[in-house]
């Protein structure tokens, strides 16, 4: 028997820089910063004061009752995943051939850290009892499986910024393995609070550029000095492509192949050689049935910080070769910000939206490419894509040395 | 401090609303919590809790199981408030 093939059928987000995909896909086209200073007073007691919020606020999406009840995480994912449905054409389908593998980094942090405030100021009488279901990690997954009443299984797979990849890698395996014929996957974050933001800055993960905070999330700029932290989610549905066909679905693009493999090197620095990068690069080509030659551009990790650019456009240099020559890169994270568990998740929507329009989205903020960077970066505006048959690569890494590169290609 | 009926029944039609988005005018005396108003076990919870911190009242766990309609919890708040 010849391999199921996975195809997608809908796409829903909420982002920085729009409340849909339809807002999203032309702020990034129109090289839109997402970034801007954070109004409430704890930002000003913390290094950073800026954040990537999502542009559309919660609250004008969805009922008030509702709301109370949801970490924002998964109000994130219940919005991306409503879009997504409806633009699939909300498939009639046995529930129990539909399945949900939504990621999150950190899932519901705010829950807990508010949660556990109303513990210590009112006791533990007041603490809601929502906060279980809200706070952990598979909440966003499993809130959409319940609502799409999914039976085919209800993943969170867990990989820090490599989650959303990584989920909508485990939806590919799940259909290819016969165990579902649609799974809606994707990744959310919802991590804008002092205390992460506080442990990321101790890091000195994150930009301080605090003055400029639309022009702080620079990647491959010489003067890049880290990330700025996002949030929001995407959502893709992955169909199984002769059920997609026999229903009359509109079909964006195949979903070819992915590759994962883990660096074994540090819990949170990237192995500079890019090993396990290059590896996993290998992987999913060689899982999509396709060569260097037939990528035309990638949707990079790039998160705007000194060490993380230069190792990864290293190790797709190495990996792609003079094959590297015709890739369009191009740092979406420049304009959203970094939505940690829900970027690879968002960055697949937007290679999906590159592949259906043929325009790779600019890399904004550059004003000094690193002259280490030696990989061909989209800056400023959209470039063209060629025509015919075309691939496309999301790679994303995680602390923990988790490497995922997922494989898009036209049909 | 006596607590009259009706202001009890508007206060819990309040609470009902805010936690189970139910609109209050749908919310009367002879209403069962789960079978008409849909307020789940975690939902009665927080009702419980916000009713307590409204009327000063104490609604032990063992209790809530034998609140089963509005007009129960309205008797039984009135009745600890005396």
């Amino acid at each position: 028997m010849s391999r199921r093939r996975v195809v997608v059928t809908g796409l829903g987000a909420t982002t920085p820089i729009g409340g849909d995909v339809t807002t999203s896909w032309s702020a990034l086209l129109a090289g839109t910063s997402g970034v801007r200073s954070l109004t409430e007073e704890w930002a000003q007691t913390i290094p950073v004061h800026f954040a990537a919020r999502v542009a559309v606020e919660p609250s004008e999406q969805m009922e008030r009752v509702e709301l109370r009840r949801l970490d924002r995480s998964e109000q994130f994912a219940l919005i991306a995943s409503r879009e997504a449905w409806k633009d699939a054409g909300a498939p009639e389908i046995d529930k129990e051939r539909l399945g949900v593998v939504i990621a999150s980094g950190i899932g519901g942090v705010t829950t807990l850290l508010d949660q556990y405030d109303i513990l210590r100021e009112k006791g533990a009488r007041l603490v809601s009892p929502h906060t279980v279901p809200m706070l952990m990690p598979n909440g966003p997954a499993a809130n959409v499986g319940l609502e799409l009443q999914a039976r085919a299984g209800v993943h969170t797979p867990v990989s820090a910024c490599a989650s959303g990849a990584e989920a909508i890698g485990y939806a590919l395996d799940m259909i290819r393995n016969d165990r579902a014929d649609i799974v809606v996957s994707g990744g959310v974050e919802a991590a804008i609070h002092a205390m992460p933001m506080s442990g990321f800055a101790a890091m000195k993960a994150l930009s301080t550029r605090n003055d400029e905070p639309h022009r702080a999330s620079r990647p491959y700029d010489l003067n890049r000095d880290g990330f700025v932290l996002g949030e929001g989610g995407g959502v893709l549905v992955l169909e199984e492509y002769e059920h997609a066909v026999a229903r009359g679905a509109k079909i964006y693009c195949e979903i070819a192949g992915q590759g994962l493999t883990s660096d074994g090197y540090h819990i949170a620095a990237p192995d500079p050689d890019g090993a396990g990068v290059q590896r996993a690069l290998k992987f999913a080509l060689r899982d999509a049935g396709l060569t260097t030659k037939d990528i035309v551009h990638l949707n990079a990790h790039a998160t705007s910080t000194p060490a993380g650019d230069v190792a990864e456009a290293n190790a797709l240099r190495a990996a792609l070769g003079s094959d590297a020559d015709h890739v369009a890169v191009s740092a979406t994270k420049s304009m959203t910000g970094h939505l940690l568990g829900g970027a690879g998740a968002i960055e697949s929507v937007f290679i999906v939206k590159t592949l259906q329009d043929r325009l790779a989205p600019p890399t904004i903020n550059i004003d000094d490419l690193d002259p280490a960077v030696t990989v061909d970066v989209v800056r400023d505006k959209p470039r063209a894509l060629p025509a015919g048959d075309i691939a496309a690569l999301n790679d994303s890494f995680g602390f923990g040395g988790h490497n995922v590169v997922l494989v898009f290609k036209s049909i | 401090m006596a607590l009259a009926q009706a202001d009890v029944l508007a206060g819990l039609k309040e609470i009902v609303e805010e936690v189970a988005g139910i609109p209050a005018a749908s919310i009367e005396l002879d209403k069962n919590f789960t079978e008409d108003l849909e307020v789940d076990s975690l939902s009665m919870v927080e009702v419980v809790v916000a009713a307590e911190e409204r009327f000063g009242v104490k609604i032990p766990d063992e209790a809530v199981t034998d609140l089963v309609t509005v007009g129960d919890a309205v008797n039984f708040i009135v009745n600890a408030a005396k």
